[in-house]
């Protein structure tokens, strides 16, 4: 299936604009007027807000607020575990999109879902969902409710798709003849995978990792019943970032939350670089 | 729904044995403890559903977040539409730029969003806030906040599917129905519209799965008011840190289903207009 249902990101050669358009008209020239300003003050503004409160203070507030004793360990926390995360969707991720492309079997069409369930799921539903196998009752007998271990599996389940639906639509397009060709040239199937698919699958796997890590930099809400939220142990940096905005600290708030917001703005930027060598290849 | 019918893959030890693996994985991850909620909602048989169903809270809190998500639905499938056809039919400079920032709310921390819009809209010290609600206007812990937030986190995913169909199909039909003689609104309404009709209607469903679900940004700026502002995800983790393990259940069953619903509809429609 080519299909990216749910998919969280597009195959990425077919997602940028390239092909310069028209000039403007005066119809889509208001059009576009309206719609940069809805998105100003719904998107633009209230980011801006969150970088000018947080510098508001000077760099020695700024600084103090991030270096925090807390802070600082729930950022190491969601930076490591998100890290961590990504290089298991780096194998993982690989590994499911080439069963779904290359192996026949059935019952594949049910792990197409499976996949997209983790994105469609509310993130409070996700973790009450892993709290019902890995919680307290567990019919497994593991609880890792409240352990660090909860976290890693939290970031695991909400960023289960973004590698594979990268990799995906670029596997499913590779042309067989050159690995058949190798492969009748005596090529192990070893050497045809980590000579011939693994480079064109490289870009596709490495937008996804990026994807991955920016989401689970970021989450918040399969934590909150799962992972208890312990100081220094368990809180991630969003936690952090809800307690000073409940403490009334909208400025140390802003200041945890720009750290955040220089990560998702890197990851975005890493993608739109990697999609433009993608377009030039194809 | 495999790529390649006619080329036939060999299989060796290692293909089994990979299928295995990501077999293992995502029934661990994923069908497992989904498949554990449903049970845990009807261990007492249909007792949780009816609870939450005579809770007149929890039914304020389920039509409040559908409400929300229609709204925030249509206004992200009006928004998405227009700024696809600006992005792929016309040049203006910049255009590069809207595009990557396009994509920022779905890798921006919900905490942050909800941060955001509260240092903009707050009643008290955000930048626009007092003097909105001077005009009458309150956005935070009130109704508009929520709608601002699913909005914001929603945002892009009606765009991503309709720019690579509007991509696809090119504009040779447009420029000729313009040179027939047809108006702008024309040729979107015969011409441009029914050939992205797919790529919307899989954006709206995607955004409606993600707008019923928000849960984060909606928890910064609702307030969380029993009966006013509180949302159905909202309900889910109040009743489970109360205690009330069977409430918390249904409620996130009621949403799961929603969800995975939204799944299928999309993979059922989808391979049927690729072929």
């Amino acid at each position: 299936m080519t299909s990216t249902a749910l998919s969280p990101d597009r195959p990425a050669t077919s997602r940028r604009p390239v092909r310069s358009g028209r000039p403007l008209t005066r119809v889509s020239g208001l059009g576009l007027g309206v719609a940069m300003m809805w998105f100003s003050l719904l998107v633009l503004i209230p980011l801006a807000a969150v970088v000018v409160t947080a510098s508001a203070g000077g760099w020695s507030t700024f600084w103090q607020a991030v270096t925090n004793e807390q802070t600082a360990a729930a950022i190491e926390l969601t930076v490591g575990t998100a890290f961590a995360v990504t290089l298991v969707n780096i194998v993982m991720g690989t590994m499911i999109a080439w069963v779904l492309v290359r192996d026949r079997f059935f019952g594949k069409r049910a792990l197409e879902i499976l996949i997209d369930i983790p994105f469609a799921l509310p993130t409070i539903v996700a973790g009450l969902v892993l709290l019902s196998l890995y919680g307290r009752n567990s019919p497994l007998g593991v609880d890792i409710a409240n352990t660090r271990p909860a976290v890693f599996l939290a970031f695991l389940f909400v960023t289960l798709p973004f590698v594979v639906r990268t990799v995906q639509p670029v596997l499913a397009e590779l042309e067989r003849d050159v690995e058949e060709a190798a492969m009748s040239l005596g090529a192990s199937r070893f050497t045809v995978f980590r000579r011939i698919i693994l480079p064109s699958l490289t870009p596709a796997i490495a937008a996804g990792a990026a994807l991955s890590f920016a989401r689970g930099v970021s989450e918040y809400g399969s934590l909150v019943l799962l992972s208890g939220n312990l100081p220094m142990k368990t809180e991630v940096t969003s936690v952090r970032i809800l307690s000073s905005i409940e403490n009334d600290n909208l400025d140390s708030a802003a200041a945890v939350a720009t750290i955040l917001l220089v990560i998702s703005f890197a990851v975005i930027v890493l993608l739109d670089v990697i999609q433009r060598r993608m377009v030039r290849r194809g | 729904m495999a790529s390649h019918p006619s080329t036939r893959t060999r299989r060796g030890p290692v293909t089994y044995l990979v299928r295995l693996l990501v077999i293992a994985y995502l029934f661990l991850l994923v069908a497992w403890p989904v498949y554990l909620v449903g049970k845990n909602t009807f261990a007492d048989g249909m007792d949780n559903i009816n609870g939450i169903l005579e809770d007149p809270d929890i039914v304020h809190a389920i039509s409040l977040t559908v409400q929300v998500a229609i709204i925030a639905v249509i206004i992200n499938t009006l928004f998405g539409v227009g700024i696809s056809l600006l992005l792929v039919r016309y040049d203006f400079p910049g255009k590069r730029l809207l595009s990557a920032l396009l994509d920022m709310p779905l890798s921006v921390s919900p905490i942050v969003v909800g941060l955001a819009l509260v240092l903009v809209y707050g009643g008290r010290n955000g930048w626009f806030g007092p003097g909105l609600e001077s005009m009458g206007f309150q956005v935070i812990f009130a109704t508009p906040g929520i709608v601002l937030a699913t909005v914001f986190v929603a945002l892009p995913l009606v765009i991503r599917e309709v720019v690579p169909v509007l991509e696809e199909v090119g504009e040779e039909q447009e420029q000729a129905a313009r040179s027939l003689g047809a108006n702008a609104w024309q040729t979107f309404r015969r011409i441009t519209l029914p050939s992205i009709k797919w790529g919307v209607v899989y954006g709206v469903v995607l955004s409606l799965a993600r707008s019923l679900g928000e849960f984060g940004a909606v928890k910064v700026v609702s307030g969380n008011v029993l009966g006013e502002t509180r949302t159905a995800t909202l309900v889910v983790e109040e009743k489970y840190l109360n205690f009330d393990k069977g409430g918390a259940y249904a409620t996130a069953f009621l949403l799961a289903l929603v969800a995975v619903a939204c799944i299928i509809i999309v993979s059922v429609i989808r391979p049927k207009e690729d072929r």
